[in-house]
């Protein structure tokens, strides 16, 4: 892979960037090395900057711009600047519901991917048993199939003619098959495992105040094992509980392809209704106004996240002085 | 002593119904693969390797392979000419306004695909290069930046820089040190950064929703179609045959770099 030695000096001037400011360098000593680091920096930063701003920071800022304009007739934008599209999209019942039915979802799959994934994460963080690895990998092994894939074989377990449908009439437990896909309940079931290798892999992380010498403490000065859960156990893993919650609850309100497939075009959400405007109806402005109203939602949630864990972090300084 | 064990059995129950559920899918899709019948249904009733070559002989899905591999390579590629660059100028360079920039650079990971999708329609649209190679590689390229100047300042972090200094000091020139000393050092990192940007844009679905069309379609967008009219277990085969590939390019690129050796030494 290695250039021959010989041919690498030649190759370089064009090969790299930095090569733009070697000459720079070599002339007089002094004044290239004052003011030699930031030029240098900006020659290394230009690719990357452009890169930056022609694929993300610029599409962005014509998003907001489109959110100002307004639908005309026959699917024609017309350009001004004004809230018309957002008044209409947040005076629209249609639209309201979709919003409600967002938060709704979030909040949902984000309580039961915690529920799910608490127990997992906190055996996993202490476990000392040698199939760690093993579980460990199992965990977070779902993360190596695509999010399409794991709906898929959601469909194939939720169905009419499902996994759980089949078993449940071969067993005689239902006369008629359950509703489990093409609404909300299927939808937050998914979306649950979908996030589980997230949530777990986060709240992990959060747990480094778990140790184990302060359960013995507790349990050895008599604290029955509910009593050390409680006093110490959930206050130590809280903020790793709050970091997975904030990132489920950030993934799932945006989330597409599980509303999309498990709903069944019966789950409207924000993002559903994002890619139907711009694609289906090729109203942009109204998509443009939808993802400033989902982004309006990411900031209310990470300002919550960001209050939430301050007060967690408060009580616990707290509860350090007071013993101390 | 037995409420005791009591504990520790109910624990191990609640764990392993937690692990079915998560491996649900799966298992099922795994089981699903090997389904003889053209449609769904759960346990299969005989199996074969049908699906399988259903899935070599669906144009859309090899297709789509051919696209998202050309679109995953160029991007891979461009993602290393612009984040190496910028990770060694925010590692080894102290500026004003550093930390800003750095952020700038992480800052595409807070933003949700659905909206960056819809932005990048907005501006690939009118040029036009939505539905072209062109377009998808511009649109996988800002959320794959992010994770190569990411995993080559932890590389360029780690690697010791007075062996830099050292080569400056006898007389070596910048993009010689860059060559024969820096580039060695951080190679892990540099494909490590590689081959997550090559996976995340294979794996791209709902950005390329979005600038795709009936010309280039990548194989998640093939996927999506085709999971949402028809269910026969033929997805669920090239799944399976998607993370034997995934494992087999991460096991190649181990050995073949010696990923282990590097990191040891």
């Amino acid at each position: 892979m290695t250039a021959a030695p010989g041919t690498a000096p030649e190759a370089d001037p064009k090969a790299t960037p930095e090569a733009a400011t070697a000459p720079v360098r070599d002339s007089p000593e002094r004044p290239a090395r004052r003011r030699g680091p930031a030029r240098q920096a900006l020659v290394l930063l230009v690719p990357g900057l452009l890169a930056l701003l022609l694929t993300y920071a610029l599409p962005l800022v014509w998003v907001v711009r489109m959110s100002l304009n307004e639908s005309g007739e026959g699917g024609l934008i017309r350009q001004t600047v004004s809230l018309a599209t957002f008044g209409e999209v947040l005076g629209s019942s249609h639209y309201g519901n979709v919003i409600r039915q967002t938060v709704e979802l979030g909040v949902l799959v984000t309580f039961f991917t915690l529920v799910v994934s608490y127990p997992v994460a906190l055996f996993l963080a202490r476990t000392t048993s040698r199939w760690r690895g093993l579980l460990m990998a199992l965990a977070i092994a779902p993360l190596l199939i695509s999010s399409v894939a794991r709906t898929f074989g959601w469909m194939a377990i939720l169905g009419r003619q499902g996994v759980v449908n089949k078993t449940l009439d071969g067993l005689g437990l239902i006369d008629a098959p359950l509703h489990l896909a093409n609404n909300l309940t299927g939808v937050v079931i998914a979306s649950t495992e979908i996030y589980m290798p997230f949530a777990i892999l986060a709240m992990i992380s959060g747990f480094g105040r778990l140790d184990p010498a302060l359960e013995h403490a507790a349990a050895s000065l008599g604290a029955p094992r509910r009593t050390v859960f409680r006093r110490i156990v959930l206050p130590l893993t809280l903020p790793g509980v709050l970091t997975a919650g904030l990132l489920v609850f950030v993934l799932s309100l945006s989330g597409y392809v599980t509303p999309r497939l498990i709903g069944g075009g019966r789950v409207f959400v924000l993002a559903t209704e994002i890619y139907d405007e711009a694609i289906t109806s090729l109203d942009w402005p109204v998509a443009a106004v939808l993802s400033m109203l989902l982004l309006a939602l990411f900031g209310v949630v990470i300002a919550v996240y960001l209050w939430a864990q301050r007060a967690l972090e408060a009580r616990f300084t707290g509860a350090q002085e007071a013993r101390s | 002593m037995t409420t005791r064990r009591l504990t520790r059995t109910v624990w191990a129950a609640v764990l392993t119904v937690l692990y079915l559920f998560l491996l649900a899918p799966i298992l099922v899709v795994l089981v699903e693969s090997f389904d003889h019948s053209t449609y769904l249904r759960f346990p299969p009733e005989a199996f074969s390797l049908e699906s399988y070559r259903q899935v070599f002989a669906n144009e859309a899905f090899r297709e789509g392979f051919k696209v998202s591999g050309i679109t995953a390579a160029v991007t891979a590629l461009l993602a290393m000419a612009t984040g190496v660059p910028a990770a060694l100028a925010l590692t080894r360079l102290r500026f004003r306004g550093r930390s800003a920039i750095e952020a700038a650079f992480l800052s595409p990971l807070l933003v949700p695909h659905i909206v960056l999708g819809l932005a990048l329609l907005l501006i690939l649209a009118p040029i036009p290069l939505t539905d072209t190679y062109w377009g998808l590689i511009l649109a996988h390229l800002g959320v794959s930046v992010p994770y190569v100047v990411r995993t080559v300042s932890a590389a360029l972090a780690s690697a010791d820089p007075r062996a830099e200094e050292a080569a400056r000091t006898l007389g070596a020139s910048g993009p010689m040190t860059f060559w024969r000393i820096t580039l060695p050092a951080i190679r892990p990192g540099l494909f490590s950064g590689g081959v997550i940007a090559f996976l995340l844009s294979f794996d791209e679905t709902v950005i390329s929703l979005f600038v795709s069309g009936q010309n280039t379609v990548p194989l998640p967008v093939a996927v999506l179609q085709y999971v949402e009219y028809r269910s026969d277990p033929s997805v669920a085969s090239l799944s399976v045959l998607l993370v034997l590939l995934s494992v087999a390019v991460v096991v190649l690129v181990e050995r073949g770099l010696g990923l282990r050796r590097t990191l040891r030494s």
